[in-house]
């Protein structure tokens, strides 16, 4: 057993609307949906149409760059809209379950015997495929790749994030089986990585290098730990895993189909009752919180790196959470003179270091304008790599792909810089910036 | 909210096609000077810490107080000393009042010259006006004599903000620090009414030597200029804001307990210091204690609120620590050793400055040699 990982970097931010510790199984919903725009860099091309039926695992439509990569109907039914934007770019499409579920026959195969070639098309086929995510960069992974070694979190550390272990609390089979067939993707070393003293079960899981962590947020998150296991050079490819998409994959093949459920936490101050909830991946967020007001943020994910979804839209794919807080479109008289005992800050300017143990009720409000970079040694407080900051997200600025390699552009993701730009008072779009950085380098290379 | 209804009332007439268009920079200014906007997050973070520049730069100024109440209050001191007339028996309230009346033009002038050319940058640039000449408008007046006649207040603010940090391209951008520019400026284009025995003194015809000069003559065991005590409180002449020691450092309380000013320069300037006072006084080329370095003249002002100003002072954490060490060290190498400028503290800082970002462009290369050696690992 390896030893534990303390990170002293990082912030934890009380927010009101903690899950509580009930799931409770939702009826089906009336649409589902799966987007091409819950992914990075995928041009889609549809293989149905309005009207065609479909079975769990139908492919919808695959990535024209990798046409292996299918993206497959998490339900059975018909498909009822393909959602386009301006330039008739996909959105999503969208299937209307029928009352008797049916699942596409797949070729599921046993991983302790299998070719990693018949492993590989399982999951390509099944469309899991599309929840292995490849660094540098973020993408889908690309099936032709070997990666160097394969990580997962087994835990998440962002404001209200679901707890796993508790989620995955009945699936001690499914995420062993899961990590068992991700061992045959890599010649390299599979890492499970878990939150100290908050370990459930997943010590105990079988053949993976195993390594527990403890500090605050971003301490769950992948691209830190690899960080701290094992950084990426450049030339190296690893990939990660969520881990409840590792028990869908586990189920895959413990079961011998295709089972798009999981459970996700419906968290936030504007929750009617926070709490997890059994749901089928893509479900239509109405049917999962029901009707929500305007004045709402409906966020798929959490705070801090969550997709914004509209009330009639779809959870995202990757999501395991959805989070309710307030819009903050309101003007706040002299709100930067004022002590603002409500809202939350880092800077002992205000006064949130008074009370750390208070949970805070915090708005969309971008409190305060853009400016350019003025405060100096804050950001690297909050992300626990050794990364400069500034200095990257400046090279990402002028467009220099050789500083940006030099700086460790493929170290970070946008999620790894979040808490950065969430403290910065000169209002930089952090993560905004570093997606763009990293477009760049894949368009160049 | 009835003023939230009279902003909104005017503001279509601001706005790009509306009659005053053209104040468009300005407007805004004072509309987010008085409302935070209702702008909410498009992307990123949904939720954003409440914190923001207005509110850094203000708790600056915040910290510039003490020194600038006791600076006004020591111009009525000093002018009573010198046996001013009028304030022959003045009380406490008098002098600052007196020093007060002295003081508030330099400010005003500081402040209207400067913000009115920041408001027609932005206004040309149609960027947002920036907040960060609330805090140089009031360092402008603190690092100047008294004495300073108002044109040349005017003038040197006029080059600090135009040459010193808009043609770089403004807040964020600079190399230099503004304020220390604009005093650099004037001591250097107009010699004569910035230097010399005079200038301390608001009353006409009086003279005095500030610490440092008193110092550049100094014999081994004379007496010191001015007492501990009163170096440490201030009670002597010198540039309004620098003189008192235990308001600057009232101020440097404020600056480090809410982080806005980095502790590792502020340190490592007066580290500096003393390890080269000390180096001097061993190698018996002054004949005072090392300390007495770090109180006299402006170099607690200096440490303070110049020298950690962080768009001109180094980024890195390490760069900090060598950064601050040589303010420290060269304002007093200087000092001892240039007998042409008594005071090392603004040259120390504005050479400093243009150093910064070497000092960060070796820190950052070993970040760079750091990862590059993880590819060397994997091969």
């Amino acid at each position: 057993m390896s030893k534990n990982i303390t990170l002293r970097k990082g912030l934890d931010i009380n927010l009101v609307g903690k899950a509580e510790a009930v799931v409770e199984n939702l009826p089906m919903a009336k649409s589902y949906a799966v987007s091409p725009l819950d992914y990075e860099n995928v041009t889609p091309k549809l293989l149905v149409k309005v009207g065609d039926k479909v079975e769990v695992g139908t492919a919808l439509f695959f990535d024209k760059n990798n046409p292996r990569i299918l993206f497959t109907s998490p339900v059975s039914g018909v498909v009822s809209a393909i959602n386009r934007g301006q330039k008739r770019k996909l959105l999503s499409v969208a299937v209307e379950p029928d009352q008797q579920q049916t699942v596409k026959e797949l070729a599921v195969v046993n991983p302790a015997k299998a070719e990693r070639s018949e492993i590989v098309e399982m999951l390509l086929q099944s469309g899991l495929w599309t929840r292995i995510v490849e660094r540098p960069y973020g993408v889908i992974a690309n099936p032709d790749n070997q990666p160097k070694a394969i990580f997962v979190s087994a835990f998440d550390s962002a404001p209200l994030a679901p707890d796993y272990n508790f989620v995955l609390k009945e699936e001690k089979a499914a995420v062993e089986c899961g990590m068992a067939v991700l061992a045959r993707l890599t010649d390299g070393k599979v890492h499970l990585s878990a939150r100290k003293g908050d370990e459930g079960y997943m010590s105990q899981v079988k053949g993976v290098e195993y390594h527990t962590f403890s500090g605050k947020h971003p301490v769950g998150n992948v691209g830190v730990q690899i960080h701290h296991i094992d950084r990426i050079a450049k030339g190296d490819v690893v990939w990660t895993v969520n881990v409840q998409d590792v028990a869908l994959i586990g189920r895959l093949v413990l079961g011998g189909k295709l089972d798009m459920s999981k459970t996700i936490a419906v968290t936030g101050s504007e929750a009617q009752k926070p709490a997890y909830k059994r749901i089928i991946s893509g479900a239509a967020v109405e049917s999962i919180v029901g009707k929500v007001s305007n004045d709402v943020r409906i966020i798929s994910g959490n705070v801090l790196t969550g997709r914004k979804t509209e009330a009639d839209g779809y959870i995202s794919a990757d999501a395991n959470q959805l989070t309710l807080i307030p819009e903050g479109n309101v003007y706040e008289l002299l709100g930067w003179a004022m002590p603002r005992f409500h809202r939350f800050s880092v800077s002992r300017a205000y006064f949130s270091w008074l009370c750390p143990k208070k949970q805070y009720k915090l708005d969309t409000n971008l409190n305060g304008g853009e400016r350019p970079f003025v405060v100096t040694g804050l950001y690297e407080k909050y992300l626990p790599m050794d990364v400069y900051v500034s200095y990257l997200l400046k090279a990402i600025l002028v467009k220099d792909l050789d500083k940006m390699e030099n700086l460790g552009i493929y170290e970070v993701l946008p999620e790894d810089l979040a808490l950065c730009e969430f403290v910065d008072p000169s209002k930089i779009e952090m993560q905004q910036i570093v997606r763009d950085g990293i477009n760049l380098m894949i368009k160049e290379s | 909210m009835g003023l939230r209804k009279f902003v909104d009332k005017i503001k279509p007439t601001f706005s790009e096609g509306g009659k005053l268009s053209f104040l468009h920079s300005t407007f805004e200014g004072f509309e987010t000077f008085l409302f935070v906007p209702n702008t909410t997050t498009a992307k990123g973070a949904h939720i954003r810490d409440c914190n923001d520049i207005k509110r850094v730069m203000i708790v600056v100024v915040l910290a510039l107080i003490p020194t600038m109440l006791f600076g006004m209050y020591n111009v009525g001191y000093q002018a009573q000393l010198s046996g001013c007339p009028e304030l022959a028996d003045a009380g406490v309230m008098a002098l600052f009042w007196y020093g007060f009346l002295k003081v508030l033009p330099t400010i005003i002038v500081s402040y209207v010259v400067g913000l009115g050319i920041e408001f027609t940058f932005a206004q040309k640039r149609k960027h947002e006006i920036n907040e960060g000449f609330l805090v140089t408008g009031l360092l402008i007046p603190l690092v100047m004599p008294v004495s300073t006649p108002l044109w040349i207040v005017a003038l040197s603010t006029a080059f600090a903000v135009i040459i010193g940090k808009e043609v770089f391209g403004g807040t964020g951008m600079n190399v230099f620090n503004p304020a220390l520019l604009a005093r650099a400026f004037a001591f250097f284009a107009y010699t004569p009414q910035m230097s010399g025995e005079k200038v301390w003194y608001t009353v006409d015809g009086q003279t005095g030597a500030t610490a440092l000069e008193q110092l550049s003559t100094y014999e081994a065991g004379a007496e010191l200029p001015y007492s501990l005590s009163d170096a440490f409180f201030g009670f002597m002449p010198g540039s309004v804001g620098e003189t008192s020691t235990c308001a600057i450092l009232i101020g440097a309380a404020i600056l480090l307990f809410t982080g806005v000013a980095s502790w590792r320069i502020m340190l490592s300037v007066f580290v500096g210091g003393l390890a080269f006072g000390y180096l001097f006084d061993v190698a018996g080329m002054t004949e005072f204690p090392a300390y007495y370095h770090l109180l006299v003249g402006g170099f607690a002002f200096g440490a303070v609120f110049m020298a950690t100003d962080p768009v001109t002072s180094a980024q890195t954490n390490t760069g900090k620590w060598i950064y601050g060490f040589m303010v420290g060290a060269l304002a007093i190498l200087i000092r001892v050793v240039n007998p042409a400028y008594p005071e090392g503290m603004m040259l120390s800082i504005l050479f400093m400055n243009a150093l910064a970002p070497l000092i960060d462009y070796f820190v950052v290369e070993r970040n760079i040699a750091r990862r590059k050696k993880l590819i060397k690992n994997v091969k």
